[in-house]
């Protein structure tokens, strides 16, 4: 049963959107329907964070608990929003008394144009939902989606470090049981959908819901967090005929583990499983802190990453790396693939018409492998790489010492797709690591790849960072192995 | 009166004393001396900080609509350089929602809007110059249908030869100003007779503004042919002047109206005048309103940035290191117009010195141009491109003789009684920069943490650290001398409260509640009791732009005179009334003191409305001493310098080239400061935007000329993370200027900015830590992570060939 009808709290009110052009973002929404305008545009592409809102939405793995998750209004669609609250900077105040988010900026002089600053306070107003007490590291992580121009930061830190522990609850606190309540009867309302304009938006519940309507609708462009495709219109002016939103998808938005892999719904923000992963490989939690920003992670998905086929994306030379593979899904079959081969060309898949991505299986590590991933970039945080490199290698220790035995290299920006390194594959496999072979592995690299010149790097710069980077590798597995651990990466320094 | 500021106390406390870590920030905030219930000195909050944070602070493109408000978009060039053939517009008109489209042949009045010399069509006039020039404008009845209707238009091109690079501008002497010398004694000789000579070159980056809010303007026809502009603008004046030309109009029917802006730093100074011009335009051919908001892209691809600069230097020296003789060639890259850049290459050359005294010198300004959009103000304006070339002299020479840059730094510093005169003949008064440096040494650390990175670098293969202080003295006030001047206006109202209005744009550097600061000092009033509303061009008229760090000096001394005009009628009028002396007469604490009795500020308001005294009054200012004889570049520009220096601390990565600034430490004259907490932001905020400079923020201009970095995924501003962890910043005590500027304050917008060339300098610290410190490495702006690799690249080759 589909109802035409997008429902959600707008901070405690329900309402309902009938009658809207799917194509409209949730903050043309806020500014040009609610005449909201506290929400600010800033970039309109999710780059610099003024549009942030915050997301509250029933908490799967705990029932009854709301999550609160800062997004970026300017490029989530309003369908999105049916079965959530959407709470706006408008919405802080308790009366005439400033949220704590809203004080503490105050207080420490935390604004100045002010124009980026319902972001910030939206963004320190999520983090504190979670995190009474947050140190420096997590304020940053909560704030990098945020520019400003004016403060240099400083006084925001300080702002958003201050602890809201000793903070009389706040309004949210107090409706709480309402809140979850209220989102509990939208979650039993029927399949939602939305049109207007002629364009159709259509959130399936389930992952027959979803075959069929794209079995109906082939031409339907799929989308989860958005995060990519909502700039498709916010930027080249595209309208999007019909949308399938993967996010109320049951099957599509959980985690599972067995013994040998994570599995993970391709249609679950990054968010919900980085924790997972940066359990099994630190670096790859790492590496995922960095893609885009927490705005970004909360709505993005590894789906989305993988499946726009972007040659930059930073998830698929990791998966690549991990012998990671996918299941996808058209009406009723299933087959598995390794996501390796999933990339034909720039932009193009094996996928086929009507087929989904239904989920991505990740091998968890035994003893003897190692993963090592470098996200090189012009900005440490929220910026595309100019190389993303992704080594994964095993060695087996035998009588004359260790032996690789198993050896992928991916890497992202250096090539049409995401793609592995086989002549500097083979130099190393079944040899023992030195500085002369790192050399010959390095040389053999120049065969490998044709990088590219742009607007991020040079051809030069890609080629001659992807070597060093096969260099770094054997340094950090010899100072692994040494008493004395050397830094070797500037993003350890705070 | 008390005197509030002891000048003859001016002196910089030894460096123990001025330790102040970041973390107490607060306190050194919180623990000005409150001199005052008006509080000049105070920290107050920004007037409009509960409202930021609220989201209640209204810009422009949260103004409620108007009744039939249509929103407008421009047709772009698709060539930097071109004759317009024809331009079919038909199905931009036949498109959905289009109400009006027009070109310059729509014009009324001027077409050309050159703030100060022509070359700015407001709508290309035949030819284009740039890619993204507009074309054509149109109204649509939203936003979404007028950029998509634009996009309809079918324009044919005869396509020119285009000047894109600066090397090509100068081979072609192709200018928008003519070459400009400033020059002092024979430098060429005193070059060949020093001791030593070294020669380079640098290529320094331009830069976007990235204000968060983008170019808006709201046109609102009114009655008698005449137009109300709502826009985010650092120029009310020049937008109305603009606005009444090309509507062919008289400037009495045009108000301008600017309550903030979100973000300027330079780039609506002159470049927002365009977007109201096409507003106007559109809103009299339609007679509705007309919003027009550029799209973030359409903005950073339409309107000019920071002037890349290409310089070049021949410098003579002794065995101490000591500048003899210097030739310094700077050329701006200016994109096709004049706009601003005869000042700021100017100014470029002005601070060619930095704080360095050059002896005999010969400083030349190019002002190229180039089919790219047309370079403006950015907060510096051409300073800091114009420092780095002596910057990279101070490092070059220390490298060459082998010892620390700071030393070299010191040797060349200014003279306070000789050695104190500069290239363009203005005598250096007041310096105080060997004492900050020597104050920055102590309280940063430097020589015991040079030591610690050297040894880190010795054991380190991969990273390596580096270090370097740089010192910033930048001249204050605009170097086109009519511009010094500003007016503000004072009403008191009856029940005591007070409305301020000055020439003067609030951008968020806190400029509205300085400005409150003063007037309430000056009546002893709580400064809550003062409104401030927008900067508008019929309350105060013929405004300057607020620029050149010049608000508060401005704007500030305008606002005095206003309250004091109103502060002596009401003191003659308790003389007459009550018979006492003037100096019986006092304001404190909210109270006027008659003698022996004692009024509520409002209570004598009130007596003095009755008493039928004028509680309104206009206050102007014009900075005196300062002259500039550009024939002969000889005068004193400047009526002072703001001064500042800082220590950054970098870690680089030798394989992939990425860095982080792990320390900053800074110490800045800003005099006796208005409001220290507004001041310390001004510098935080202005030392990150130059670390982005220089570091990540790149733009790429393609082989025709199209800006390819044109949006914020792909240009790369400083983000949360890139603030440094340990960064810590200080005011000089007790160091009112000695200049009779407003409370003996110093500007504070664009000084600090420069202070981030100590992060560039440290980068070269470590680079040049490769090979023994032997080696000054080429480091061109931004010094991305690729640069920085390349640099390593080269002096690790030239270790290589030395050790064989």
């Amino acid at each position: 049963m589909v109802e035409n009808t997008i429902k959600f709290l707008l901070n405690n009110k329900l309402v309902n959107i009938e009658n809207l052009d799917p194509n409209t973002t949730v903050l043309q929404y806020l500014r040009e329907e609610q005449f909201k305008s506290g929400t600010k545009e800033g970039c309109a592409s999710g780059d610099c964070g003024a549009c942030t809102v915050v997301l509250a939405e029933l908490d799967t793995e705990n029932s009854g608990q709301l999550k609160y998750k800062s997004i970026n209004s300017c490029i989530t669609f309003v369908g999105n929003l049916h079965g959530k609250q959407l709470i706006t900077v408008e919405d802080l105040k308790d009366g005439a008394k400033l949220h704590h988010a809203q004080q503490t900026l105050v207080d420490n002089h935390g604004s100045q144009c002010g124009f980026c600053t319902p972001g910030f306070v939206m963004s320190s107003f999520a983090l504190h939902k979670h995190n009474k007490t947050p140190n420096r590291a997590e304020v940053l992580a909560a704030l990098a989606g945020n520019l400003c121009r004016c403060t240099g930061y400083r006084s925001i830190i300080a702002a958003a470090m201050t602890s809201s522990e000793a903070v009389a609850e706040d309004s949210f606190a107090q409706h709480y049981q309402e809140t979850v309540a209220a989102l509990s009867e939208l979650e039993k309302l029927p399949t939602p959908a939305l049109t207007g304009n002629g364009h159709n938006f259509i959130a399936p519940k389930n992952i027959d819901e979803l075959a069929t309507a794209l079995i109906n609708e082939p031409k339907s462009t799929l989308v989860a967090g958005g995060t990519d495709l909502a700039l498709a219109v916010t930027q080249n002016l595209a309208i999007i005929d019909k949308l399938v939103y993967l996010g109320n998808v049951a099957e599509l938005t959980t985690i599972k583990e067995t013994d040998t892999e994570i599995i993970i719904g391709a249609a679950l923000p990054y968010s919900d499983f980085i924790d997972t992963l940066h359990h099994y490989y630190p670096e790859l939690g790492e590496m995922i802190e960095r893609i885009g920003a927490k705005q970004v992670r909360n709505t993005g998905t590894l789906g989305g990453n993988i499946g726009n086929a972007s040659p930059i994306g930073d998830m698929p030379p990791a998966l690549i790396a991990l012998g990671a593979t996918m299941t996808l899904h058209v009406n009723g079959q299933e087959r598995t693939i390794l996501v390796e081969d999933y990339f034909v060309d720039y932009k193009k898949t094996v996928l086929k018409t009507s087929e989904f991505i239904k989920s991505i299986q990740i091998p968890k590590p035994t003893a003897g492998q190692t993963l090592k991933i470098y996200k090189i970039s012009k900005r440490i945080d929220d910026d595309i790489s100019a190389v993303l490199a992704a080594f994964f290698i095993e060695q087996e220790v035998d009588g004359k010492g260790q032996k690789i035995i198993n050896i992928r290299l991916a890497f992202g920006g250096m090539a049409a797709i995401p793609k592995r390194a086989p002549a500097a594959e083979a130099v190393l496999l079944g040899k023992s690591l030195s500085k002369e072979l790192v050399a010959q592995a390095k040389a053999a690299l120049a065969t490998d790849f044709q990088p590219m010149s742009d607007v991020r790097a040079s051809d030069k710069y890609r080629m001659t960072v992807a070597q060093n980077l096969i260099e770094k590798c054997y340094l950090e597995l010899q100072s692994a192995n040494a008493r004395a651990v050397i830094e070797t990466r500037v993003v350890n320094y705070a | 009166m008390r005197s509030l500021i002891n000048v003859e106390k001016f002196a910089v406390k030894k460096a123990d004393t001025l330790k102040i870590q970041s973390n107490t920030n607060k306190s050194l905030i919180d623990g000005q001396k409150n001199v005052g219930l008006g509080g000049v000195g105070r920290s107050k909050k920004h007037d409009s900080a509960d409202k930021h944070v609220a989201g209640e602070a209204i810009y422009v493109d949260d103004r409620p609509s108007l009744r039939g408000e249509l929103h407008a978009a421009v047709g772009q060039s698709a060539y930097a350089h071109a004759n317009i053939i024809s331009m079919d517009l038909s199905a931009v008109k036949a498109a959905t929602g289009v109400i009006s489209v027009i070109t310059v042949e729509d014009v009324p009045g001027h077409t050309d809007i050159g703030p100060v010399f022509p070359g700015d069509p407001v709508l290309a006039i035949g030819k284009v110059e740039f890619i993204g020039q507009p074309l054509f404008a149109v109204a649509a009845t939203s936003f979404d249908l007028a950029r998509r209707a634009v996009k309809l238009a079918k324009i044919d091109y005869e396509e020119l030869e285009a000047v894109l690079t600066v090397k090509d501008a100068l081979a072609k002497q192709n200018f928008v100003r003519p070459p400009f010398t400033m020059k002092r004694g024979d430098s060429d000789a005193a070059i060949k007779g020093a001791t030593h000579q070294l020669s380079g070159e640098i290529n320094v980056g331009g830069q976007e503004h990235f204000y968060l809010e983008g170019q808006v303007s709201t046109a609102e026809p009114t009655e008698d042919g005449g137009m109300n502009i709502f826009t985010s603008s650092q120029h009310p004046s020049e937008v109305q002047k603009l606005v009444a030309e090309v509507l062919a109009i008289p400037l009495n029917k045009v108000l301008v109206d600017m309550r903030r802006m979100g973000g300027g730093f330079g780039g609506k100074e002159t470049q927002a005048a365009q977007w109201a011009c096409i507003a106007a335009l559109l809103a009299n051919e339609t007679k509705r309103p007309v919003k027009f908001k550029l799209a973030r892209m359409d903005d950073m691809i339409m309107t000019g940035k920071r002037h890349p600069f290409e310089n070049n230097y021949t410098v003579g020296f002794d065995a101490q290191g000591q500048i003899k003789g210097i030739n310094i060639e700077v050329n701006g890259n200016c994109g096709y117009s004049p706009d601003l850049s005869d000042a700021i290459v100017d100014r470029a050359m002005f601070h060619s010195d930095n704080a360095y005294y050059l002896d005999q010198a010969t400083i030349t300004g190019n002002r190229c141009k180039l089919n790219t959009v047309s370079h403006t103000a950015y907060r510096g304006f051409g300073g800091p491109q114009g420092m780095m070339t002596i910057e990279m002299i101070m490092d070059d020479i220390a490298r060459h003789l082998g010892k620390d840059p700071l030393e070299i730094r010191k040797i060349n510093l200014y003279g306070k009684d000789d050695r104190n005169v500069t290239h363009y003949h203005q005598t250096v008064e007041h310096n105080n920069l060997s004492e900050i440096i020597d104050s920055l040494e102590t309280s940063s650390d430097y020589q015991a943490r040079r030591q610690a990175i050297t040894e880190f670098n010795a054991n380190n293969t991969i990273l390596k650290k580096g270090l370097s202080l740089t010192p910033v003295k930048f001249g204050i006030s605009f170097t086109v001398q009519h511009l010094n001047q500003a007016g503000a206006l004072v009403h008191i109202y009856t029940d005591g409260t007070i409305h301020l209005s000055h020439g003067g744009t609030e951008m968020g550097q806190g400029l509205n509640i300085k400005v409150a600061q003063i007037v309430a000092e000056e009546f002893q009033v709580d400064v809550d009791t003062i409104a401030i509303s927008s900067a508008r061009t019929d309350k105060v008229p013929n405004s300057s732009p607020t620029a050149a760090s010049s608000g508060t000096d401005l704007n500030g001394k305008a606002a005095q005179a206003a309250a004091k005009t109103i502060k002596q009628r009401l003191i003659d009028f308790a003389c007459e009334k009550y018979q006492v002396e003037a100096g019986q007469v006092h304001f404190e604490n909210s109270n006027v003191i008659v003698g022996e009795q004692s009024f509520s500020f409002a209570e004598f308001t009130q007596l003095a409305y009755m008493g039928r005294v004028s509680l309104s009054s206009t206050g102007f200012y014009k900075t005196p001493k300062i002259h500039f004889d550009r024939a002969t570049g000889k005068g004193r520009p400047f009526f002072y310098y703001a001064t500042g220096a800082a220590v950054s601390e970098v870690i680089i990565d030798t394989l992939t080239g990425e860095y982080k600034t792990l320390r900053t430490d800074i110490l800045q004259d800003v005099g006796h400061s208005i409001n220290p907490a507004i001041d310390i932001g001004q510098i935080e905020g202005a030392f990150i935007q130059g670390m982005g400079w220089l570091t990540t923020e790149e733009l790429v201009w393609n082989e025709q000329g199209r800006l390819l970095s044109n949006n914020p995924a792909t240009y790369k501003i400083p983000a949360i993370n890139d603030t440094p962890a340990d960064f810590r910043v200080a005011l000089v005590p007790d160091a009112p200027n000695r200049e009779h500027t407003i409370y003996n304050s110093k500007a504070v917008g664009e000084p600090p900015f420069m202070l981030a060339i100590s992060v560039w300098a440290a980068l070269k610290d470590a680079i040049s830590s490769i090979n023994d410190y032997k080696t000054s490495p080429a480091l061109d702006t931004p010094a991305t992570p690729e640069r920085v690799l390349f640099a390593v690249a080269a002096v690790k080759a030239q270790a290589a060939a030395a050790a064989k």
